[in-house]
């Protein structure tokens, strides 16, 4: 049963109020970059991953790599959701003995597919995985998401040439164009230039979307679930910081807690009633 | 005469009835021998290009999928990839197997740049990382099935150049991490590794005229350390050399150190490269101008017996 837009709406709405949740409670972590990102991974979850939460280490299962692993707050919101792991896990967000460790670990977390934290690995990790899926003849597709200012990393660009080379077309990426890293804007860090050419000069297959208009978002999740004869990314337009209106756009959120009068402020933009 | 590279290579022709096999290349399988399997697998090898670090991670996802990956470069390429070994193939614990070749100065005329002398000391950092570095063609083409077993990553390193056969009906006693006694003797022993095995039995050879008996142990797993085989040496020769192309700093020498000196203070003298870069020039001339072959082994041998108490 596949999701309305409305519903995917409302369950990135809840993803949303976590993600807030857990990095107030742990006062760290990376709340811009989840909230960028949510609208794609929730509608990924909900509609298209071929997944199993009873049996997260199911073969033959779709891939799910979050590349950009410090956005790892809405992993876990999405992975609760899924019933991968319980509301009350998240709560062990960078807590001592938690599953849900600072950034996502395969080691620690059912439903996690690749332990990250060190950017530019994912696409690569990613590469391995489509290759096992053609050598067992399985259908299963992989799904990266990276982040934009992640792309500045030389590796993304060798995985991106070998990918083609191999031609694996169950090889997906997601990019979360946010245009925010952890310094600064990216266009100060690291001009970016014409990012679709790029792809497209590598030999990938290249779709522009808003990440955050949900019917946009099922459009682009459809072109690259039917995109099978060639890599392809889905460049999302995204605002690093979505739905808390002190974080969209804002630099300062990359990697920060919101404190006390912010934290009640974002539950209220994000209509949650907090007791 | 072999080369322990061509040891890696019959190896994983050897492997390759087990399905699960797959062979990873980064532009230099003819010079690391990987290329025999390419040439009767080419479906189970994928060429990396000239791109380490997507080799190794590659290899991640293969190993997280099922598979059992061998990537293989030179030595002082698989550095370019540290990182991602670290935190892409160690920390999760997946079973890849990287090799690097022409590791040591005794790699010779490429100069330098090629002549990798810290690549032991660095993955021996790692947790779950296994470190080998054989001493023959023999032993190199065992201790690498036996990876094939092994459910954590490793790191073995391998020579160009040839040396002496070792193992030739001696192929029982290869296992990972038991050090062998290739000579037995009761004034001290000497530790090796790699090329500088056969350089350790010269030295016992030559001490025998100054009235040394010498034992010499090629302990081709780095990580982890036989401490036992260790303890029964310092106990039963009481002085050690440990001798090895690679630098004095961190490798095999400092594991001996590490362990020595916390648990049973023995007279060491270490046989290395002294914290310098080597040159091009013969692989024979490369080991005499890092002060590393035979003559300087015996020498330390000798020093190591006189802080005998």
């Amino acid at each position: 049963m596949s999701m309305s837009s409305t519903e995917l709406q409302e369950l990135a709405r809840k993803c949303r109020v976590e993600i807030v949740k857990m990095v107030y409670r742990a006062q760290a972590g990376h709340p811009g970059g989840s909230l960028s990102e949510i609208d794609l991974i929730a509608a990924l979850y909900a509609n298209y991953l071929r997944v199993k939460p009873d049996s997260p280490d199911w073969e033959d299962r779709d891939r799910f790599i979050l590349s950009k692993g410090h956005a790892s707050p809405g992993m876990y919101a999405i992975l609760a959701e899924m019933g991968f792991i319980s509301k009350q896990d998240l709560e062990s967000y960078r807590v001592l003995g938690g599953v849900c460790q600072g950034h996502v670990d395969m080691k620690w977390c059912p439903g996690v597919d690749f332990s990250a934290g060190s950017l530019g690995m994912g696409l690569s990790f990613g590469m391995g995985c489509a290759i096992s899926g053609r050598l067992k003849n399985s259908e299963r597709q992989i799904f990266v998401m990276l982040g934009d200012g992640e792309i500045q990393e030389g590796s993304i660009w060798e995985a991106a040439m070998a990918a083609k080379h191999h031609e694996l077309g169950n090889l997906k990426v997601i990019l979360d164009r946010n245009r925010i890293q952890n310094d600064d804007f990216c266009e100060t860090q690291m001009r970016m230039f014409d990012i679709p050419a790029k792809w497209q000069a590598f030999g990938w297959s290249v779709k522009e979307i808003n990440g955050h208009d949900m019917e946009e978002v099922v459009e682009g999740l459809d072109f690259l679930k039917n995109t099978n004869d060639n890599p392809a990314i889905l460049i999302a337009h995204t605002v690093k910081g979505k739905g808390v209106s002190y974080m969209e756009d804002n630099p300062s959120f990359h990697g920060a807690a919101p404190n006390d009068e912010q934290f009640a402020i974002a539950m209220a933009e994000l209509g949650e009633v907090v007791n | 005469m072999a080369a322990t590279r061509d040891g890696y290579g019959q190896a994983l022709l050897d492997l390759a009835d087990n399905e699960k096999v797959v062979v990873l290349e980064a532009d230099l399988g003819k010079s690391t021998k990987s290329l025999h399997f390419r040439k009767q697998y080419p479906e189970r090898t994928i060429s990396c290009g000239i791109g380490e670090q997507n080799m190794l991670l590659t290899a991640a996802g293969l190993a997280s999928s099922g598979f059992i990956p061998f990537a293989s470069t030179f030595a002082i390429f698989t550095e370019r990839a540290f990182e991602q070994m670290r935190n892409g193939v160690a920390r999760p614990n997946l079973a890849v197997h990287l090799c690097g070749s022409h590791g040591g100065t005794h790699t010779g005329t490429d100069g330098s740049s090629a002549q990798s002398i810290e690549d032991l000391a660095i993955f021996r950092t790692l947790p779950n990382v296994v470190v080998l570095h054989p001493c023959d063609d023999v032993s190199t083409r065992l201790l690498t099935m036996q990876l094939a077993d092994l459910s954590q990553p490793s790191y073995t390193r391998t020579a160009r150049n040839k040396t002496p056969v070792m193992y030739d009906g001696r192929e029982s006693e290869i296992e990972i991490g038991k050090g062998v006694i290739i000579k037995q003797g009761t004034d001290v022993a000497i530790i090796a590794c790699g090329v500088m095995v056969s350089e350790s039995i010269k030295a016992a050879e030559q001490l025998i005229s100054e009235g040394i008996s010498a034992t010499v142990i090629d302990m081709h797993t780095i990580k982890p350390l036989d401490e036992e085989l260790i303890e029964t040496m310092a106990k039963s020769c009481g002085a050690i050399v440990t001798a090895e192309d690679h630098n004095i700093i961190g490798g095999l020498g400092g594991a001996v150190a590490e362990y020595l000196s916390s648990n049973i203070p023995t007279p060491l003298e270490r046989v290395g490269v002294k914290d310098r870069f080597g040159e091009s020039g013969q692989a024979d001339e490369m080991l005499d101008l890092m002060e590393i072959s035979s003559p300087h082994i015996a020498s330390a041998a000798i020093r190591a017996i006189n802080r005998k108490k």
